[in-house]
C-alpha cells in the first residue's frame, strides 16, 4: 500500500513498465480515490441528464446533493441523526458489555465454555430481524423496540470473538500466573483480558457495524424517529430527492462509525505487535 | 462414555432452558408468551402444509438466488478490482461508502425503481450482500504472497491456470469469512424485503400475525427463521470445512493441536 512497503523491486506484481509508474502512482493513490469518487457522481448525473432513467426514480447527482444540503440546515434532520446515533450507541454499549462480562465467564471456565457451546450456536445465526413482531408487540413504536434487534444482533458478534479471544490465552503464561498465585481476578485482569482485547475490538468492530444495520432498519420498518423513519416517511411521501438524500446520510453515519471504531481500535491496541509494526511500516 | 458425555453438554443447556420456560409458563396466561405445547402445535398447523409451498420456500428460494448471484459477483469483480492496483485505488473510498449504507434502506429505493415484485426483492439482497464478499476478496487477493506470485510466473502460469491454482486459494480463506457474513445479511434482507409492500412469504406473513394477535403463530414463524438461519449457517459450515479443508489443517499444525 505505503511507498515504502512496496519499494523492494522483487515484490512487483506487475510487469516492469508499469511497475515504474506504479511507483508514481502509489503516492496519490487518495487523489486516485477522489477522482473514483468524482467520476461516479459525474456517470450519476449524465445516466440521468441523458435520460437513461427518470429523474422520478433516480434524481441527478447534483440535485440530491442540493437536496442534502438543503435537509442538513433543519434541526429536525439533525434530530434525526442524533437520534439514531443514539439508538445505535445505547444499543451498542448494552450488548458490548454484556457479551464482554458473559464472555470472560464463560470463556474461563472450560465447563461453561462446552455446556453453553450448542447454545450459542443454535441463537446465533437467527436473523435479529425475526424478532421484530416481538419487539413491535413488546414495545410498540419506542425506541426500546429497535433497541432489542440491535442488543440481540450486536451481542453475538462481540461475544463470539470474546469467547475466541479467552480461549487463544497462551497455557503457559496461564500456567505462570496459577504458579505465582494470581487469583482469577487478577488472572482475567492481567492476562486473559489483554491476550483477549485485540479479539474483543475485532468483535465491537463488527458489532458496531451491525449495529447501525439493524438501528435504521428498526427505524425504517418499525418507526419511532431516527434517520430510519425520516427514509420511510419520504418514501411513503414521494419525496424522492429527500429520500436519496437520507440514503446518502446513512452511508455518510456508516463510514464515521467504521472510522471512529477504527480509531478505538488503534488507540485501545496501540501496545499491541500488530499496531506497533503498522506505525513502523 | 465420552459419546454419552458430550451429547450431554451438546442437549443439557438446551433441555434444563426449554424445563424453564414449560415450568414458568404452565400456571400463568400470559398473553406474550405461549407454552411449549401451544407453540409447538401452532408451528405444525401453520407450517406444515400449504403454506410450507406458498411462503417458506419462494422466500428461501429468492434468498438462494440472491446470496449466490452475490456471491458470484462478489468474486468475480473482487478478483478484478483486488490484481489491478490503479482500479483498486480508484474505486476503494466508493465501496467503502457503499459497504457503509445499512443493506435495508435499499428496499425503498428499488421498489421505486424495479416495483414490489420477485425481482426487486432478489436484488435487494443481491445488491445488500454483494459488499462483505466483494471486499474480503479485494482484501484476500490483496494479501496473496508475493513470493508465490513470482514462482508462479516464473513457472509461466498465467491467465485461468493461475487464478484457479494461485489466487483463488490463497484468497479462499478470506473470502469465506465474507461469505459467512453475507449469508446473514442476505437472510435479513429476505425477511426485511417482504416487510414492505408484499402479499406473500416469511416476512409478510410473521407480520400479519402479529398484527392479527395470533401470538402463538408469530412465535412459531420467528422459530421457523431461527431454524432456517442455523440451517443456513450449518450448511456453509460443512461446504467450508470441505473446500478450506487443507486451511484448517495447516492451521491446526501451526497450532500444534
Amino acid at each position: 500500500m505505503t511507498p515504502t512497503s512496496s519499494a523492494p523491486p522483487s515484490t512487483g506484481t506487475a510487469p516492469p513498465p508499469s511497475r515504474s509508474r506504479r511507483r508514481g502512482t502509489a503516492v496519490p493513490s487518495g487523489l486516485l480515490g477522489a477522482a473514483g469518487i468524482a467520476g461516479f457522481l459525474v456517470t450519476w448525473e449524465l445516466v440521468v441528464r441523458s435520460g437513461l432513467v427518470e429523474p422520478q426514480y433516480l434524481p441527478a447527482a447534483s440535485t440530491v446533493l442540493a437536496e442534502l444540503a438543503s435537509i442538513a440546515t433543519t434541526a429536525a434532520f439533525w434530530e434525526a441523526v442524533g437520534w439514531t446515533l443514539r439508538t445505535w450507541a445505547i444499543g451498542l454499549a448494552v450488548s458490548g458489555a454484556a457479551a464482554i462480562v458473559l464472555g470472560l465467564v464463560i470463556g474461563s471456565s472450560r465447563f461453561l465454555r462446552r455446556a453453553t457451546h450448542s447454545t450459542v450456536e443454535f441463537l446465533r445465526p437467527i436473523p435479529s430481524v425475526a424478532l421484530i413482531p416481538l419487539a413491535v408487540l413488546l414495545y410498540g413504536t419506542s425506541m426500546q423496540a429497535t433497541l432489542l434487534l440491535v442488543v440481540y444482533a450486536a451481542f453475538w458478534q462481540v461475544l463470539i470473538q470474546v469467547l475466541y479471544g479467552v480461549g487463544d490465552v497462551d497455557p503457559v503464561a496461564d500456567d505462570t500466573a496459577r504458579s505465582y498465585g494470581l487469583g482469577w481476578t487478577a488472572r482475567v485482569r492481567y492476562l486473559v483480558w489483554p491476550s483477549a482485547l485485540p479479539y474483543v475490538m475485532t468483535g465491537v468492530r463488527l458489532g458496531a457495524a451491525v449495529a447501525l444495520i439493524l438501528t435504521i432498519t428498526g427505524e425504517l420498518v418499525i418507526g419511532g424517529g431516527g434517520v430510519g423513519t425520516q427514509i420511510a416517511l419520504a418514501q411513503s411521501g414521494g419525496a424522492v430527492p429527500e429520500m436519496y438524500a437520507l440514503v446518502v446520510t446513512t452511508g455518510l453515519i456508516g463510514v464515521a462509525i467504521n472510522l471512529l471504531v477504527r480509531a478505538v481500535e488503534r488507540r485501545a491496541l496501540r501496545w499491541h505487535v500488530s499496531v506497533r509494526r503498522e506505525a513502523v511500516a | 462414555m465420552t459419546l454419552v458425555k458430550k451429547t450431554a453438554y451438546a442437549v443439557g443447556l438446551p433441555l434444563a432452558l426449554i424445563a424453564l420456560w414449560w415450568a414458568l409458563s404452565r400456571n400463568t396466561t400470559n398473553f406474550y408468551v405461549p407454552t411449549p405445547n401451544e407453540l409447538f402445535t401452532a408451528f405444525v398447523d401453520t407450517w406444515i402444509g400449504e403454506r410450507f409451498r406458498t411462503d417458506v420456500l419462494p422466500s428461501v428460494a429468492r434468498f438462494a438466488v440472491g446470496t449466490g448471484l452475490a456471491i458470484v459477483l462478489g468474486i468475480a469483480a473482487g478478483v478484478w478490482i483486488g490484481s489491478v492496483r490503479t482500479v483498486r485505488s480508484l474505486l476503494e473510498p466508493m465501496l467503502e461508502f457503499f459497504r457503509a449504507i445499512p443493506p435495508p434502506v435499499l428496499v425503498p429505493i428499488l421498489i421505486l425503481i424495479i416495483g414490489a415484485n420477485d425481482r426487486m426483492k432478489v436484488m435487494v439482497i443481491v445488491v445488500g450482500a454483494v459488499w462483505p464478499v466483494l471486499l474480503n476478496t479485494i482484501e484476500g487477493v490483496r494479501s496473496v504472497d508475493s513470493v508465490l506470485l513470482d514462482t508462479a510466473r516464473t513457472y509461466g502460469l498465467r491467465g485461468a491456470t493461475r487464478l484457479r491454482t494461485v489466487i483463488l486459494p490463497s484468497a479462499a480463506p478470506q473470502i469465506a469469512a465474507g461469505v459467512r457474513q453475507s449469508l446473514a445479511i442476505g437472510l435479513i434482507l429476505m425477511v426485511i424485503s417482504e416487510m414492505f409492500a408484499s402479499s406473500s412469504g416469511l416476512g409478510f406473513t410473521i407480520v400479519l400475525f402479529q398484527r392479527s394477535f395470533a401470538i402463538p403463530e408469530m412465535w412459531s414463524g420467528i422459530v421457523l427463521l431461527g431454524l432456517i438461519g442455523v440451517a443456513v449457517s450449518v450448511l456453509f459450515q460443512l461446504c467450508e470445512r470441505r473446500i478450506l479443508h487443507w486451511y484448517y489443517g495447516q492451521k491446526e499444525v501451526q497450532h500444534g493441536r
